[in-house]
């Protein structure tokens, strides 16, 4: 092996290294763990650099273990490949700064940590996998890796929302497993096929099983994708601690559920293949129903982390959607929102994060006038909101855009009363938060405040959420420039659909 | 028939009554005693069995398989017996313990 | 050096230096255990060898005495029976290592001559070439199993191990008389010999269903496992990892032997592997059902044994068409469970000896304490469950794929649903390590060396994960499975 096989594994190793590492040491600790932490996502976000620049001069990077007679395991780092293990580790190292101020003083940060960086190591692993079972591998991976984040606390409210949790991704996995093995039966490759997926030659015969399994494995994947009718643990899940719901949220649980979904119709299924077995017409629609079930149900709740967790089932489905709707303006719609998303939501969550360490607030109707208190906080959240609502210049307006003119290419124009009116009721669930924030008188006295002196809270919690809303604002205004997610989401969806 | 037939039958016949009897019977004395049969019969089927005609010499394979299967049965009756004294001891009764229950 | 490798006969010295060892413990019980330690890793090393001989020369055949069949003793070994000895080699070091840590003075010299008649009988079982020996080994092993199980005294203990003892004696007399028809019927023993002269005939019926349900007594397949969950949760623990990772694997060796080679004439028919595969079928069901019921964990864990045994005999009705495939998938299951349940087993016994007790729900303050026990349990877990990536992620593909080839979907669901039940029981335990703390129940500290062979096995477990090409071209020396016959 070569350098260039070894790059894909070194990334991983980036995180599980320092992960391993973490778990052995003793609680007090503290400025080995930070300095193995930090060390570590830097490490990753320098090899990812190098992998990018890599790429971009045409090298080709990849990685094969046989694992079992005829199937490899492969490792691969493609556009789609480089554009969500980017978002990755760009994420995580501003988690890792955000959860080492967030922790500070609580038990069980080694454990908190080392399962951190298995988690991390598990969802670079789907993004950099070359074919079906790999994914399978680092999914489940990531299973068993968020279950001890979730149940962290240990509280009974943490131990059912974990349960749930099991219970749930246990079973969508199981319909995996399944969904892929038949496949592998089928077809006898599992590889990712960019332009048209691997099972065009298979005949008709096989198109009720072929139907069945593109079922077993969206559902495998909507799991962790949130997407209704099984979205039930998201919600409990937020029990979990702040930078927990921040990551699971923009990154790793549901990004690769979202991913997979991405991956399951483009260099699987293939686009042409999935329009023709009739399969994307359903997905569609599910896509649809949860966006805004997501968003009616984010109206109703009063804690914060709850209405965004709502928030998240609903915008997530925008990916689904996009992927759905088969069109290549439509593709880089649901591409780049992989990436805006993940922006817009762990600001969001940074914020509520922010909240609940600072004030005590947990709730919308405590909020009153926490703009004054915590102005750069709540910016951030304010451009995240407006990210959420699709006003412009941030990230989710360019989401919202091409995904609307993606429909009407396609002939789908149903799609743009759904986003419409999803636009609408993100409004009518964000704004009233932010007049909350800016426009109303203080109550006297913060539910819990904790005092950092004449800053607005320290340091490790305020940076991430003001540098990832400025991200966020970044991408939606600066989508020319060539290394801009957009241009990303377009490079994909040339590939994916022959454009030249 | 012929003589050896017969003794395999009755072998046959006794392996099926000592299985009864193993089943039914709840004393340990005599489910050991039930299993002592069984070996018994087996071997006096391999004995039969090893007749092959009036002229020739009896085969002499099962014979060294009915000698080696005593030497077995008498360490395994030995130690079913040891086993039954430590349990007597322990709860009275030459019978099995009843299905688990919490006992501590 | 080379030849002086390939020429040694390894095959003898892995049955003779364990009874050696074993009966100079016995002599000279202050050595026991040092010399129980080098015997077992003297044995671990002439698997090795005997591996190394074998990758080189193919199947290892040796004549003992230098009397060759029928009337002298074989030796044979393929891929399938160097598996087993290579499982047995590594789980029964990892479990004399703690065993070391584990017993005290007394119940030491006790166990270690045992131990090693035990694994004499095992090694002796899995090189043996003719049923006859087959069951006299199965008889030593049995003995020595039953035994052991009794070590520690006290009723349950006593009692498990005589439901053991009566059910063993029975399985191994039922054999014997289908082995007594077998010799009358062919006049041979020898396996190979008879694999030759079998035909379909009454006799040989009437010795499948005895030597069968004699083996499937003794390896507790459902519903003939009555006597499995008291004997492996009652008898100390590394002696519940020496039962359910290796004992009950030889008599699943014993049954696929004589399935491959002796009753390979009937395997056309449907009733019996259907048969089989029901029952396997079953004891998943059944077993995972039972495991998540318990509120020990070490009665979980021998429930969890009785489901595992059933997937193995899944591969029975899948091999009809699938053939080798369906064997490997129960050959690399057979291999990962025995890592893992021994790790699992090692892992209750850490908790058990730490808190006192084994109570599932009380377990929190303790698993929380022992970090390292704890990562076993949950490694040996993944394996258990079938999730990647582990040994036990590999069976479960291999069998999966078997069954969705010949579209079993009845099988595939009892797969799937045993993956799922398996999940429950697992986590079960495993929600219990990240509860807050409540009240400490400490007995005794855990010696580092008993909470590391836990994890070393486990970790095993899950490294098979990622050795399914090495492992399964290593099973197919001497092509146990028949894969150059074309099958119909």
């Amino acid at each position: 092996m070569n350098w260039n096989s070894w790059l894909p594994l070194l990334v991983i190793l980036s995180s599980l290294l320092p992960g391993l590492i973490i778990f052995g040491l003793a609680e007090e600790r503290i400025r080995l763990r930070t300095v193995l932490n930090l060390a570590g996502a830097l490490v990753k976000l320098a090899l990812v650099g190098w992998m990018l620049w890599g790429v971009y001069h045409g090298h080709d990077y990849e990685m094969r273990l046989a694992l079992l007679p005829g199937i490899e395991l492969v490792l691969r780092a493609g556009p789609l490949s480089l554009l969500f293990v980017t978002l990755s580790a760009v994420l995580w190292l501003v988690t890792t700064v955000y959860a080492i101020g967030y922790l500070e003083g609580s038990p069980n940060r080694s454990r908190f940590f080392g399962f951190f960086s298995l988690c991390v190591t598990a969802t670079v692993g789907v993004a950099l996998s070359g074919n079906l079972i790999t994914f399978l591998l680092f999914y489940e991976l990531l299973t068993l890796a968020t279950y001890p984040l979730i149940v962290h606390r240990g509280t009974e409210t943490a131990r059912r929302a974990g349960r749930t949790y099991l219970a749930y991704t246990v079973f969508g996995g199981a319909l995996l497993l399944l969904g892929t093995v038949w496949l592998y039966t089928l077809s006898g490759t599992l590889e990712f096929t960019p332009q048209g997926g691997f099972l065009d030659g298979l005949g008709d015969e096989h198109r009720p099983a072929l139907m069945i399994i593109f079922a077993l494995l969206i559902v495998g994947f909507g799991v962790k994708a949130a997407l209704v009718p099984f979205h039930g643990w998201l919600p409990q899940a937020m029990v979990a601690p702040a930078p927990v719901s921040a990551l699971l949220h923009a990154v790793a649980v549901v990004k690769a559920g979202a991913f997979g979904i991405v991956r399951v119709v483009y260099d699987v299924f293939g686009v042409e293949f999935a329009v023709g077995l009739g399969v994307l017409g359903p997905l569609a629609w599910l896509a649809a129903i949860t966006i805004i079930y997501g968003s009616l149900r984010a109206l109703f709740q009063d804690d914060l982390k709850r209405r965004l967790a709502f928030s998240t089932i609903s915008q997530v489905s925008y990916i689904a959607l996009g992927v759905a709707i088969a069109g290549p303006i439509a593709t880089i719609g649901g591409v780049v929102h992989l990436v805006h998303q993940g922006l817009m939501k762990i600001t969001l969550f940074f914020c509520a994060g922010n909240l609940a360490e600072t004030l005590g607030i947990h709730k919308i109707s405590e909020m009153n006038g926490v703009g004054r208190r915590m102005p750069w906080t709540m910016v951030a959240f304010t451009i995240g909101a407006f990210g959420m609502i699709g006003a412009p210049p941030v990230a989710g307006f360019v989401t919202k855009w091409y995904l609307g003119l993606g429909a009407l290419e396609a002939d789908q124009a149903w799609v743009i009363l759904v986003l419409a009116g999803s636009s609408l009721l993100n409004a009518a669930y964000f704004l009233p938060i932010l007049h909350r924030a800016w426009f109303r008188a203080p109550s006297d006295a913060w539910p819990e405040e904790r005092d950092f002196g004449r800053k607005e809270t320290a340091w490790a919690l305020l940076l991430p959420p003001v540098l990832t809303a400025a991200l966020a604002l970044a991408a939606g205004l600066l989508v020319m420039l060539p290394f801009s997610p957009l241009e990303w989401a377009k490079l994909i969806a040339a590939q994916e659909f022959y454009l030249p | 028939m012929s003589a050896s037939f017969l003794y395999a039958l009755v072998g046959i016949g006794l392996f099926s009554l000592s299985l009864y009897g193993l089943i039914v019977h709840a004393h340990l004395l005599r489910k050991i005693l039930a299993l002592n049969v069984m070996g018994s019969s087996i071997f006096l089927v391999l004995v039969a069995l090893a007749k092959r005609t009036n002229e020739a010499p009896p085969d002499a394979v099962p014979h060294a398989m009915v000698i080696t299967g005593i030497v077995v049965a008498v360490s395994a009756t030995a130690l079913a017996l040891t086993l039954m004294l430590k349990l007597t001891a322990e709860t009275g009764r030459a019978e099995l313990p009843d299905d688990q229950r919490e006992s501590h | 050096m080379g030849t002086a490798l390939t020429d040694s006969p390894w095959g003898v010295m892995l049955i003779l230096l364990p009874l050696a060892g074993g009966m100079i413990c016995f002599i000279w019980p202050r050595m026991a255990q040092v010399l129980g330690l080098v015997t077992v890793f003297s044995v671990a090393l002439s698997v090795v060898g005997l591996a190394w001989q074998m990758l080189d020369t193919g199947v290892y055949r040796h004549a003992v005495g230098g009397w060759g069949a029928p009337l002298g003793i074989d030796l044979y070994a393929d891929g399938l029976s160097l598996l087993m000895l290579l499982v047995t080699a590594m789980v029964g070091f990892a479990v004399s290592v703690y065993s070391a840590a584990f017993f005290e003075r007394e119940d030491a010299t006790r166990f270690w001559p045992l131990w090693l008649f035990l694994l004499a009988a095992l090694n002796a079982l899995f090189l043996s070439a003719d049923i006859f020996n087959i069951y006299v080994t199965f008889e030593l092993m049995g003995l020595a199993a039953v035994a052991l199980v009794a070590l520690a005294g006290g009723r349950d203990a006593l009692g498990g191990a005589m439901r053991y003892l009566l059910a063993a004696l029975l399985g191994s007399l039922a054999y014997l008389l289908g082995v007594a028809l077998l010799y009358h019927g062919f006049g041979t023993v020898d396996i190979a010999l008879l694999a030759e002269r079998v035909d379909a005939s009454p006799v040989v019926w009437a010795a499948l269903g005895l030597m069968g349900t004699g083996l499937l007594l003794k390896t507790a397949v459902f519903p003939l496992h009555f006597w499995l969950p008291p004997a492996h949760a009652h008898a100390p623990a590394p002696v519940s990892a020496l039962l359910s990772a290796l004992v009950v694997k030889a008599s699943f060796y014993i049954l696929l032997r004589l399935w491959l080679e002796v009753f390979e004439p009937l395997i056309g028919s449907e009733g019996v592997h259907t048969l089989l595969g029901l029952l396997g079928a079953m004891a998943v069901l059944w077993g995972s059902v039972q495991a998540l019921r318990q509120t020990r964990l070490k009665l979980l864990i021998a429930y969890s044994t009785v489901a595992q045994i059933g997937y193995m005999f899944l591969a029975f009705p899948l091999a009809a068409a699938a053939g080798v495939a369906a064997w490997n998938a129960a050959a690399y299951l057979a291999f990962s469970h025995a890592l893992a349940k021994a790790a699992m087993f090692l892992a209750a016994g850490n908790l058990l000896r730490f808190g006192g007790h084994d109570r599932i729900a009380d377990l929190d303050r303790v698993v929380q304490r022992l970090p390292l026990t704890a990562a076993a349990f949950a490694l040996a877990g993944v394996s258990i469950m079938g999730l990647p990536p582990s040994g036990g992620f590999i069976g479960k593909w291999l069998m999966l794929e078997a069954a969705l080839v010949q579209g079993r979907w009845d099988l595939v669901a009892v797969i799937i649903l045993g993956g799922l039940l398996a999940a429950a029981y697992i986590f079960k335990v495993l929600g219990y390590a990240f509860t807050q703390a409540d009240v400490v129940h400490e007995s005794r500290a855990v010696p580092a060396s008993m909470e590391w062979a836990a994890l070393l096995l486990a970790l095993g477990a899950v490294l098979l994960g990622f050795l399914a090409v090495p492992v399964l071209s290593l099973v197919g020396i001497g092509d146990p499975f028949g894969a150059s016959e074309i099958r119909p």
